[in-house]
C-alpha cells in the first residue's frame, strides 16, 4: 500500500491504444538526425564553412581552385570544430544514457545525475584533484591530468550515487521524495566543497575550476575525445545486457528477482555505469544538467518505456541534443559563447517541472 | 513419494519478532494448495520464503530436492513463477509489453504464441496496446497474471512441472474473473504444476484448492482437505468469528457463511 504513494504515472494523453515505432525505424532515424546535426554544426560558427566546401575541407574531395580558403577550412574543421562535435556528441550520449539508466534504477522519471548531486560529487572530486593534487606534486600531476581528472570525477560520482542509493532505498523500495531531497542536500554539500576549493585555489587553478563549472565544450580536443570514447563504448556494450533487467526492475525488486534477475548485480552495474559516464562527462565539460531528464522523457512519449530500445535511443538523442545545443551556444551570442549548461537548463527545467506537475500528489512529498 | 517443494522447520524472525514459527509444508506435482488465515498470520511471508525471495532464520526450503539457497535466480525462474500482491509500474508499459517480460531471454518469435495465449486466457485480448496505468486495478492484476503464466509456460517447456505461487491473486478481480482464475490454476495443475495461492475468500479457497493450509500467528494450525479444515471450530479459533458451514449438495463441498463476531455470539 505504501508503494502506491510512490507510483509516478506518466499516462499518454490518448489513454487508449498506443502504437509504437520499432527499433528498425527509431535507431536509423535518430542516426540520420545526428548526421544532420553534425553537418549543421560543422558548417556554422565564427568562421562559416558553406556546405559546398565541406567535402574538400574534410579532405574527401580534391582541393578546388581556392586552395588557401580550403586549407583554412581544413584547419578549422579538423583542429577545432570536429573534435568539439565529437566530444559534444559523446558527452550528450553519455548524459542521455546515464539519465535513462538512473531512472530505471530508481524507477522514477525524475532521476537525473546532474539534478541529484551525482554530477556535483564528481565535480567536487575533480576540483579537489586540481587544487590539492596540483599543489603537492605539481609537475607529475599536470601530466597525469587527462587521466586523473576523469578518474577522480568518476570516483566522486560513484561515492555520491552509492550514498544516495543507501539513503533513498529501504527494503527494495525507493522513496522518490527522500531521493530528490537527499540529492539536493548532497549537491549543496558538494557545491560548498567546491566553494571552499575555489577559495583556496590559486589563479590558474581557479581558471581551470571555473571553466567546467560553467559547463563548456570550448576546450574540446581530440585527446579529450579519446578519453571519453572508451567509457562510452563500455557503456553502450553494457547497455545491451541491461535492457531486460531494467524493464523487469520497473515492476519492483522482488518481481525482478522472481523473473530471474540477479537484482544486486544489476543494481551494482547500473550504479557503476551511471557514475562512470557522469564522472567522465563532468571531468571533460563540467556539469551539464537536464539532458538526462529531457532525453529519456521525450523518447518514452514516442517509443515507450522499454529499455532495450530506450537506452540506445537515449545515446543517439542525447548526442543530437548536445551537438545542437553546443552549436546554438557558440552562435547565438557570437563572437562570445553562451555557457552550454545555461542552454540545457533553459530547455530542461521547464520539462522537469512539466513532469513534476503531471505527477503532483503522486510524489508523496 | 517425492515432493516438488519441501519446507521443513521454517522460522523467520524480523527485528526480534517471530513472524513465522516452525512451518512444515510439502507440495507435490499437480497439487493445488490454498493458504488462508487472518491478517498478519504470516501467509505472504511464507510465500516469499517459498519463492526464495526471503531467507529463513531457521529451517530450509528445497525445490526439486535442492536447497533454494543454491538456486541462481535465472534457474529458479524456470521452476518457480510468482505473482506478487501490489505491483506498482512507474512507466507506461503496454499490456503486451508487460506480458512479454515473462519470456525472459527467449526470443519474441519463439514465444509469441504463448504470449498471445496468456493474454487471451486472462481476457485482455482487446487491451494489448493499452498502457497499464490507464487500466483498472483488476485489469492490471490480470496483465501481471498473464506475464506470470508466460514465465511458467516457458520454464515448464524447458524443465518440466514447476511451482506457481500466487499472493492474493483475486484481490481486485470480480466474481467472473475469480472463477476464471480457478480454471486457469486447474488447467495448470492437471499438467503437473504445483499451485500455492494465498487467499482471503475462504469459499474461493474451497473452490480452488485440493488442500487448505490454515495459518494463525505465524504457525500452521490446520492442513488438509477443505472438509477437514473448514470447520466451525477452526474458523472460530483462527478468525474469532462464528460461521455457519453448509454443504453444496451437488459437489459435496463445504461453504461458509460468517454469522457474527464470536464474542457476541457466545451464549
Amino acid at each position: 500500500m505504501s508503494s502506491a504513494t510512490n507510483t509516478p504515472i506518466a499516462v499518454s494523453r490518448s489513454g487508449g491504444s498506443v502504437r509504437r515505432p520499432t527499433a528498425s525505424i527509431v535507431i536509423p532515424g535518430l542516426l540520420l538526425l545526428l548526421l544532420l546535426a553534425v553537418v549543421l554544426s560543422a558548417t556554422v560558427g565564427a568562421a562559416g564553412i558553406p556546405l559546398v566546401r565541406l567535402p574538400s575541407a574534410l579532405g574527401l574531395a580534391a582541393l578546388d581552385a581556392n586552395a588557401a580558403a580550403a586549407a583554412r577550412d581544413q584547419l578549422i574543421l579538423w583542429s577545432i570544430r570536429l573534435p568539439r562535435i565529437a566530444v559534444a556528441a559523446m558527452i550528450g550520449g553519455m548524459l542521455g544514457a546515464a539519465g535513462a539508466i538512473m531512472q530505471g534504477l530508481f524507477r522514477h522519471p525524475l532521476a537525473d545525475p546532474a539534478l541529484v548531486g551525482v554530477a556535483s560529487g564528481g565535480a567536487l572530486a575533480a576540483a579537489g584533484a586540481i587544487v590539492l593534487g596540483d599543489s603537492q606534486f605539481a609537475e607529475h600531476v599536470a601530466m597525469l591530468q587527462p587521466v586523473l581528472l576523469p578518474l577522480a570525477a568518476g570516483l566522486g560520482s560513484l561515492l555520491t550515487t552509492v550514498i544516495l542509493y543507501r539513503i533513498a532505498t529501504r527494503g527494495g523500495r525507493t522513496s522518490i521524495a527522500i531521493f530528490l531531497l537527499a540529492g539536493l542536500a548532497i549537491a549543496a554539500i558538494a557545491n560548498a566543497g567546491i566553494g571552499l576549493l575555489v577559495f583556496i585555489a590559486d589563479d590558474r587553478q581557479l581558471r581551470d575550476i571555473t571553466f567546467w563549472m560553467l559547463g563548456s565544450l570550448s576546450g574540446a580536443t581530440w585527446r579529450k575525445a579519446m578519453t571519453v570514447l572508451p567509457v562510452l563504448a563500455l557503456g553502450i556494450t553494457a547497455m545491451m545486457f541491461l535492457g531486460r533487467g531494467l524493464d523487469v526492475l520497473v515492476l519492483g525488486e522482488s518481481e525482478a528477482f522472481h523473473a530471474g534477475i540477479h537484482v544486486e548485480r544489476l543494481k551494482r552495474i547500473c550504479i557503476i555505469l551511471v557514475s562512470a559516464m557522469t564522472g567522465v562527462a563532468v571531468s571533460v565539460c563540467g556539469v551539464i544538467g537536464f539532458v538526462g531528464i529531457v532525453v529519456p522523457h521525450l523518447l518514452r512519449l514516442v517509443i515507450g518505456p522499454g529499455h532495450r530500445l530506450l537506452l540506445p535511443a537515449s545515446v543517439c538523442l542525447g548526442a543530437i541534443l548536445l551537438v545542437g545545443a553546443d552549436t546554438l551556444a557558440r552562435t547565438i551570442v557570437a563572437p562570445a559563447e553562451m555557457p552550454i549548461g545555461v542552454l540545457t537548463a533553459a530547455v530542461g527545467a521547464p520539462i522537469f517541472l512539466m513532469i513534476l506537475l503531471r505527477q503532483r500528489g503522486l510524489v508523496g512529498l | 513419494m517425492t515432493h516438488l517443494l519441501t519446507a521443513s522447520d521454517l522460522s523467520l524472525t524480523i527485528g526480534g519478532a517471530p513472524v513465522l514459527r516452525q512451518v512444515d509444508l510439502n507440495i507435490s506435482k499437480g497439487e493445488m494448495v490454498a493458504i488462508v488465515g487472518p491478517n498478519g498470520a504470516g501467509k505472504s511471508t511464507l510465500l516469499r520464503l517459498l519463492s526464495g525471495e526471503l531467507r529463513p532464520t531457521r529451517g530450509a526450503v528445497t525445490l526439486c530436492g535442492r536447497d533454494l539457497r543454491g538456486w541462481p535466480p535465472e534457474q529458479l525462474a524456470q521452476r518457480r513463477a510468482m505473482l506478487s500482491q501490489h505491483i506498482a509500474v512507474s512507466f507506461p508499459f503496454t499490456v503486451s509489453e508487460i506480458v512479454q517480460m515473462g519470456r525472459g531471454e527467449r526470443a519474441l518469435s519463439a514465444t509469441r504464441r504463448l504470449i498471445d495465449a496468456a493474454i487471451e486466457e486472462v481476457g485482455l485480448s482487446g487491451f494489448r496496446d493499452r498502457e497499464l496505468p490507464t487500466l483498472s486495478g483488476g485489469e492490471q492484476q490480470r496483465a501481471h497474471l498473464a506475464r506470470i503464466l508466460v514465465q511458467l509456460a516457458c520454464g515448464e517447456a524447458a524443465s518440466g512441472p514447476a511451482l506457481l505461487l500466487l499472493d492474493e491473486p483475486t484481490s481486485s478481480l470480480d466474481l467472473r474473473h475469480q472463477i476464471a482464475l480457478v480454471d486457469i490454476c486447474r488447467t495448470r495443475a492437471r499438467n503437473g504444476t504445483a499451485v500455492i495461492a494465498v487467499l482471503h475468500d475462504l469459499n474461493l479457497a474451497v473452490r480452488l484448492a485440493d488442500r487448505i493450509v490454515v495459518m494463525h500467528d505465524g504457525k500452521v494450525v490446520a492442513d488438509g482437505t477443505p472438509r477437514e479444515t473448514m470447520t466451525r471450530d477452526i474458523i472460530r479459533q483462527v478468525f474469532d468469528i462464528d460461521a455457519a458451514i453448509g454443504t453444496v449438495t451437488t459437489t459435496d463441498m463445504p461453504y461458509l457463511l460468517p454469522q457474527s463476531m464470536h464474542p457476541l455470539s457466545a451464549p
